[in-house]
């Protein structure tokens, strides 16, 4: 009966959260529905937007750019951010503490001063364009990655690794076969995590972008001066679908059975 | 599981990407490329493709959001912009710095489209025209709802005397916010007197409590949206407001405003005038002209295109600012650094309130 | 001695990254230092580091603390609760939860934020349905309220995924050990979740506290440009006042600042470090 309880209160909770994180979206979802350009005023049901969306050239080559790009920067700076977190927990602690202060700082710049010194820095040697944009996204990246795989490093356990050394195995087969089965969470989550930043980042892209190089959120940025085109909203209402039934799917596809994981659930 | 997930993601991902990159490429000779700055949503798209066909010059289009962001990446030397389209202000702080070339605006064909009202506003930052030619323009006023505020508004008296305290939106711009507390006080907006800045600086911090917001892009909508009664706003801005809620009056108060202007120049490291000529050209064109307009539907100062608007829409004082209201109007120009300085030492103050 | 010999070698392996840093970090920060410690003539100057205790300044620095704070620890406490109803329910290991928290911040930042406006604004969407259901509106909008709800909605997901990972790590069977013991779920949690999770609490913190310090865009659209941020003046000083050496000078000094408020975390991950499970 506590149990029970229990469970409700977590599911209830867990709701509230998600129509917390949630809300903005249904707000979005909605807009991209409404056949008035202006994003306060309700002027009846239509699938215009969606139809408009298809016909604009600017908007695709911009997704491709921001998938390309936030995908790009996010698989580089996770090798660089799984690898050197690693070395970085081997460190000694003097070692540790200045890496991991240097870590922080393109977190603490706020964005207009990383995108400038960047900008100011690029032009010395390569001509703003994708390039550019895509070592400034990895720069700021890394230590999104960094900071979620270090807590699973500081709770993985070394002495299976070593073991498998001692038993043959080489560095490369021993870190896939135990050291990365043991990171994967903090892998996956630090990706995603750097796939989201770029996704969103305006400013940094804004000054490190060469001409007819757009990402969505540059822009959208431009477009806020007129107004959000309600395109824009169509195309998020078309991701978020995209992204959640692909979720859904996967998710209900059955599990192998016999799996310990379940069988301890349903205890 | 996750694993799974992730490989699907990647998948989809990567399907996505390859569906989209099949581009398009169109059948015109290039003959050249031409680098342009301009702000966001500032040129119909369609206006760019048209000038490839019609000449063989691809234009690389970059866009900004601010005349200061558009400054700093033209200074920073990374890109080579051929053509920038940017604010009065910036234009002449451009121009003092030798960043633009003499162009000759008689070789122009379609000169004579552009009202000569317009050529004399640009002397305010362009004397003599040797620079720049006009794009768009427009005023600051006052967008209201007659729904809440029932008497007419003629004065920036309004902002201050705290009837709609609450209701009220200002520009998150200083130079703006500034524009509106000096004419207020019947100061020019170009002041270099350091009292007069003082005295608006005061205007502003007793009005403070009674303003809701200050807004740059959103304070059209909060307007539309009845989240508020006024907000000073662009004339540009009051057109699409009004075409969003029909019970909203725009007015440029008695006491003057600013009027601003947006106007192209050639850079000075510009490799081809004779291309970035035929574009300006090209945008003075009526056809094009009136493309642009339809697109961002802020004033022209195409008159050619002017003309061709219908009756309806040449009285839309929002769109065609007749000629009284912008009598008391003043061109923005810069200011001495130390008023420069103090402006923004104040409004940070005023914000810090 | 065995071990040190292993540590010493797995460091190489972090040498792209301090590459990196180099290149795209360390240099670039020394163009920001070159404008930070210099005027508009180019002498050298300490005064756009001191600028930061100037009042405007230092009334804006003690706002972005009180709000970066304030949504570091209310996102602490939204975390835990929300981990733990996740962990009961079974449904991280699957890894569809911790999709689920993330996938709203695939839609544009810029978006999100106006949908916010809307649902917060005085004639906003809430209010609507606050009315509905016959309570008073709520006078949110332009307020600090909106901003810490903007803050805390954009960050939440950067406390939850750590915290969420150090977690779900933990060994079943320590748990029933300690309830065959007859430890109660809060013992439980106390003793054994709670210590786990520092690691990952730790890093939540630092995603969450560092970028709130120098966020600017929610402030200036959820609070209506009333409240000043440090962020929003190191923007200001950028963008439209152009003066770049002071925009840098209070940036280097807020760097300074985090670093120093870091170091304190540092220090305890510094000590976690040493009693790993090495």
């Amino acid at each position: 009966m506590v149990e029970k309880i229990k469970n409700w209160v977590s599911r209830f909770y867990l709701g509230l959260i998600i129509l917390f994180l949630y809300a903005p979206i249904l707000v979005l979802i909605v807009l991209s529905f409404n056949s008035s350009r202006s994003r306060v005023k309700w002027g009846g049901f239509t699938f215009d937007w969606y139809v408009r969306l298809f016909s604009n050239r600017q908007i695709s080559e911009a997704l491709t750019t921001t998938l390309l790009l936030a995908f790009v920067s996010a698989l580089i700076a996770t090798i660089i951010g799984v690898l050197s977190a690693l070395g970085i927990h081997a460190m000694r602690q003097r070692n540790y503490q200045l890496v991991m202060a240097f870590t922080h700082i393109p977190m603490v710049n706020a964005d207009i001063v990383t995108g400038i010194a960047l900008m100011l820095w690029f032009v010395h040697f390569i001509p703003l364009g994708f390039g550019s944009v895509l070592l400034a996204h990895v720069t700021f990246n890394i230590p999104y990655v960094i900071l979620s795989v270090m807590p699973k490093i500081r709770q993985m356990n070394v002495s299976l690794y070593e073991a498998a050394r001692d038993l043959g195995a080489n560095a490369v087969y021993g870190f896939f076969k135990v050291i990365f089965p043991q990171l994967t969470n903090g892998i996956v989550s630090g990706f995603f995590m750097a796939f989201t930043m770029s996704m969103d980042d305006f400013v940094i892209t804004y000054f490190t972008k060469g001409p007819g190089v757009n990402t969505l959120s540059t822009m959208i940025y431009g477009e806020i001066r007129k107004g959000i085109k309600p395109e824009m909203y169509a195309l998020s209402t078309i991701i978020f679908v995209f992204v959640f039934a692909i979720l859904l799917v996967v998710n209900y596809i059955p599990q192998k059975k016999g799996k310990v994981v379940k069988e301890r659930g349903l205890r | 599981m996750k694993k799974r997930v992730i490989s699907v993601l990647l998948a989809a991902a990567v399907l996505g990407m390859g569906i989209l990159m099949t581009g398009c490429s169109g059948s015109q000779e290039k003959k050249g490329t031409l680098t342009v700055f301009n702000y966001g949503e500032y040129m119909d798209p369609a206006v760019l493709d048209l000038f490839y066909e019609e000449t063989g010059i691809e234009v690389k289009y970059e866009e900004a959001l601010t005349p200061e962001e558009m400054y700093t990446k033209y200074k920073s030397g990374a890109i080579d912009y051929d053509l920038l389209c940017s604010t009065d202000y910036m234009i002449e702080k451009l121009i003092q710095e030798g960043e633009f070339q003499q162009i000759d605006i008689t070789s122009l064909e379609n000169k004579e489209n552009i009202g000569n009202k317009y050529w004399e506003f640009s002397e305010a930052f362009d004397p003599g025209n040797k620079y720049t030619v006009p794009y768009f323009w427009g005023t600051l006023g006052i967008l209201y709802d007659t729904t809440k505020v029932k008497e007419p508004i003629d004065s920036w008296d309004i902002l201050f005397d705290g009837d709609y305290a609450g209701e009220i939106i200002m520009q998150n711009s200083m130079r703006d916010t500034y524009v509106v507390a000096l004419k207020a006080l019947g100061y020019s907006v170009n002041t270099n007197d350091e009292n007069e800045i003082r005295q608006a600086h005061e205007l502003l911090v007793k009005q403070k409590p009674d303003v809701q917001a200050y807004l740059v892009d959103e304070a059209r909508d909060e307007v539309v949206a009845g989240n508020a009664a006024m907000a000073v706003v662009y004339s540009g801005e009051a057109y699409l407001g009004q075409e969003y809620n029909e019970n909203l009056e725009f007015v440029v108060p008695e006491e003057g405003s600013s009027v601003w202007l947006d106007s192209w120049g050639v850079t000075k490291n510009c490799k081809n005038p004779d291309m970035a000529m035929q574009f300006l050209d090209f945008l003075c064109r009526e056809d094009i002209a009136q493309m642009n307009f339809e697109y961002i539907y802020f004033s022209t100062p195409n008159e050619a295109v002017i003309d061709s608007l219908s009756e309806e829409e040449r009285k839309d004082e929002t769109l065609v600012p007749p000629d009284d209201a912008t009598v008391n109007c003043e061109v923005c120009v810069q200011q001495n650094p130390e008023i420069v300085d103090l402006e923004n030492e104040q409004w940070k103050k005023l914000k810090a309130e | 001695m065995n071990k040190l010999k292993t540590i010493n070698k797995r460091s190489w392996l972090s040498s792209p990254y301090v590459i990196w840093i180099i290149g795209f970090t360390v240099i670039p920060m020394i163009m920001i230092f070159r404008y930070a410690f210099t005027n508009e003539d180019g002498s050298f100057t300490f005064s756009q580091i001191t600028a930061i205790l100037d009042p405007i300044h230092l009334k804006a620095l003690i706002f972005s603390l009180e709000i970066a704070i304030g949504s570091t620890v209310i996102c602490i406490l939204l975390s835990y609760p929300l981990v733990m109803a996740m962990k009961r329910l079974n449904l991280g290991k699957q890894g569809f939860a911790l999709f689920i928290l993330i996938l709203p911040m695939w839609m544009n930042f810029i978006l999100r934020i106006l949908a916010w406006q809307m649902i917060l604004s005085n004639n906003g969407i809430l209010n609507f349905l606050l009315q509905k259901v016959g309570l008073e509106p709520l006078a949110i909008a332009n307020s600090g309220t909106a901003i810490m709800v903007g803050m805390i909605y954009d960050y939440l997901p950067y406390m939850v995924l750590p915290i969420f990972n150090a977690i779900a790590e933990i060994d079943e069977d320590i748990i029933e050990a300690a309830k065959d013991l007859g430890a109660g779920s809060i013992t439980i949690f106390h003793k054994i979740i709670f210590p786990l999770s520092i690691p990952g609490l730790l890093s939540g913190i630092v995603m969450v506290f560092v970028p709130s310090m120098t966020s600017f865009v929610v402030s200036d659209i959820l609070g209506g440009g009333k409240f000043q941020l440090v962020g929003n003046i190191i923007e200001q000083e950028f963008t439209k006042s152009m003066n770049w050496h002071l925009g840098s000078g209070l940036s280097v000094s807020l760097m300074i600042f985090v670093l120093i408020s870091m170091a304190f975390t540092m220090k305890q991950e510094g000590e976690g470090k040493g009693s790993a499970i090495w």
